[in-house]
């Protein structure tokens, strides 16, 4: 990147993604039309449904909750030089981690089970994280192929589990039990209800904090202690990491499990916050969404809540939108979201020499 | 003698499933011999199959169907080529922004345009690749051990599969064989020695996507108008990825890479048949085992415990003339 010295630093944090984000749009305006209906409308129906009203301010935090937790783990693995495309399968399997806590200790205090079922699935995300990432750091396998993989696997194991062995029996769909409401973590509704706030009702919930936090601690995490310049070390170069005495395996390995921990809160936020049942793919395709995220979020983590914010936006503007526009279906969004992953990360460099020029220009007159 | 047309049915089916993942794997084949990664082949063959299901619909024809699909994951191709190539973009992310956008922009045009849930309208007669019956093989079928493997195995498949049949050596010869070929298997080795010996690595990586996204429209159209009688959403189901791990299974060689898509074809048409059925010793198998064996499989490959899999050294390194 011999031209990035050419331009000033918000052009390349705030002006160049703001281009890529406008040109993402406007492709998904001209999709809209071949479809037959007014983008400027859709666009209107969108935002009027993503933050209108109280309640789809409700929806699209919540929906921000997951892609927080899912940019976070992409953009962390990513300053390592990893690129976790495993989020969706963390998530499948911390789910697991969590319900088996909610279901089976459910008689233990509410701080107990609050802990151990959080714990549990962090842990359980972290190791569906970690074996790719061990392979990587000592088998030399491709971390993006084996989180492929591992997706693949976490669909199949959790699809045998949940309609064979947890399957509560007269459920139509493959699923477990609700979990008592001792096991569950507080809505939203509920924590606004104690200091006499009138919530409407959404499957926002104390994840949201959580969120919130992870996103701070990752900050810390990276640019504040001694593992956090070990981790962008490695990621920057193997070789320097070796000469400076940082043990690239462990790090590669560590980087991946907190990356898989935090892909795995998304599991807390599904399952014991907003279903609190564990049922099958209930991830949704919301670890795919992570890389959008965190290419968005440029891999910073106060970039990554706002890009959370904007997608959460899509995604709960998306459903109104094809509730009240019945020729768009709901995959508009992840049109949008290709786009968005196409010309903020394959393509971000596209304007880039052409803006440097035109800054090079102004100096030079 | 039952049980041996039972097994021959097995591979007949075995043979028709591995179809779609034989031309992805060559298609990937193509694009990371050039040094170009390509996830994103689930997405070129997802387009493909809807542009197949599409055109056949409206045209009733499966042929023109055909092109169309070509034409759709050679223009995806080509995004993927400008974003790796032109722009030395990370590639992939861009394999996934198109998997990512196919997923999206097929459900998003077939819920519009046809109102059927995201389905394109069920396909019949020319609009369709038919199963071809090869001569004498009513006569030859009643014969013992030949008759049904002529019958069942050889004969009754589409036009699509025997193409691919024929495809698999010409694509091994254009590979080893041709000065193109050559060129190609260098410039996913060495770029900055193509480049001095005068050739366009630009040039070469953009015609080995061409070559993918041909392969990749082919099989989305075996997809849609062939092994069904729709496009479907989301129909490729990780296809594209079980291809690309045939491909590492088949460490970059033709030959090998087909005999793992006929393994994991084999599993998939044997799960079919295992649900419920209890076997010797082990008991009944779960299907899901079954289902997740090509993963599990490709990652101990990865991992070098069936072997060492080595991808061309520039794979997945843009190409910069100045370094």
């Amino acid at each position: 990147m011999s031209s990035r010295g050419d331009m000033p630093a918000w052009a390349d944090y705030v002006l160049l993604p703001l281009i890529n984000l406008l040109l993402a749009f406007v492709l998904s305006g001209l999709v809209v039309l071949a479809i037959g209906e007014d983008p400027l409308r859709a666009m209107r129906i969108l935002v009027e449904g993503a933050i209108g009203y109280p309640e789809a301010i409700a929806f699209t935090l919540y929906y921000a909750t997951n892609f927080i937790f899912t940019g976070l783990a992409v953009a962390l693995a990513f300053h390592a030089g990893l690129f976790n495309i495993g989020g969706e399968g963390q998530a499948y399997v911390a789910g697991l981690g969590v319900a088996l806590v909610c279901l089976y200790l459910d008689f233990l205090p509410w701080p107990v089970i609050f802990v151990g079922a959080i714990a549990l699935g962090m842990a359980f995300g972290a190791v569906w994280a970690a074996i790719p990432g061990w392979l990587q750091a000592k088998r030399g396998s491709h971390v993006v192929i084996t989180t492929i993989m591992f997706n693949f696997i976490a669909a199949a194991l959790m699809t045998y589990l949940l309609s064979n062995v947890m399957l509560e029996p007269g459920r139509g769909a493959p699923e477990t039990r609700r979990f008592i409401a001792n096991a569950t973590l507080p809505t939203m509704q509920t924590m606004l209800g104690w200091i006499g706030i009138d919530a409407p009702r959404s499957p926002l919930n104390f994840a949201f904090f959580l969120a919130l936090a992870a996103a701070f601690l990752v900050y810390v995490y990276i640019w504040r202690t001694r593992w956090g310049y070990a981790l962008r070390v490695v990621g920057q170069n193997e070789q320097a990491a070796r000469y400076a005495g940082i043990d690239p395996a462990k790090t590669i390995i560590v980087a991946m499990a907190i990356s898989g921990a935090l892909a795995g809160l998304m599991g807390v936020n599904e399952i014991m916050g907003a279903h609190q049942r564990l049922l099958v793919a209930f991830t949704g395709g919301f670890g795919f969404v992570g890389i959008a995220v965190a290419l968005m979020g440029r891999n910073h983590p106060l970039g990554v809540c706002l890009a959370a914010l904007l997608f959460g936006a899509l995604y709960q503007g998306g459903a109104e939108l094809a509730f009240e526009m019945r020729a768009i279906s709901r995959e508009m969004v992840v049109v949008i979201q290709g786009l968005i992953i196409l010309f903020c990360g394959a393509l971000e460099n596209m304007f880039r020499p052409w803006i440097a020029t035109l800054f090079a220009r102004r100096k030079a007159a | 003698m039952d049980d041996f047309v039972q097994l021959v049915s097995l591979l007949a089916s075995t043979v028709r499933l591995s179809i779609p993942l034989i031309l992805c794997a060559l298609a990937g084949l193509f694009a990371e011999r050039a040094g170009v990664v390509d996830i994103g082949l689930e997405g070129k063959m997802l387009a493909a199959a809807f542009a197949a299901g599409t055109v056949a619909a409206l045209s009733g024809s499966a042929w023109i169907g055909l092109l169309a699909a070509i034409v759709v994951a050679v223009a995806f191709s080509m995004i993927h080529a400008f974003a790796c190539i032109t722009h030395r973009g990370n590639q992939v992310v861009s394999g996934m922004a198109l998997n990512v956008l196919a997923v999206g922009l097929t459900a998003v045009l077939a819920f519009a345009w046809f109102r059927e849930g995201g389905q394109t309208p069920a396909l019949s007669g020319a609009a369709r690749f038919a199963p071809i019956v090869l001569p004498f093989a009513e006569t030859i079928g009643q014969a013992p051990i030949i008759g049904p493997i002529y019958a069942r195995l050889i004969s009754g498949h589409n036009a699509l599969v025997y193409l691919t049949v024929a495809i698999v050596p010409i694509v091994s010869f254009v590979i080893f064989k041709t000065r193109f070929g050559l060129r190609l298997r260098a410039v996913g080795e060495n770029p900055h020695a193509v480049d001095t010996a005068g050739i366009s690595v630009a040039w070469l990586r953009y015609r080995a996507l061409i070559c993918t996204g041909v392969l990749c429209g082919v099989a989305g159209s075996y997809l849609a108008t062939a092994m069904a009688s729709a496009f479907q959403r989301e129909m490729t189901a990780g296809r594209g990825f079980l291809a690309l791990a045939a491909l590492i299974f088949g460490k970059w060689m033709p030959v090998p890479a087909v005999l793992a898509c006929l393994l994991f074809a084999f599993a998939d048409a044997l799960q079919g048949r295992l649900q419920g059925v209890a076997l010797p010793v082990v008991g009944v198998v779960p299907v899901q085992a079954i289902q997740a064996l090509p993963y599990l499989l490709t990652v101990l490959l990865l991992a070098g415990f069936v072997g060492k899999a080595v991808a061309p050294k520039a794979s997945g390194i843009p190409y910069a003339k100045e370094k």
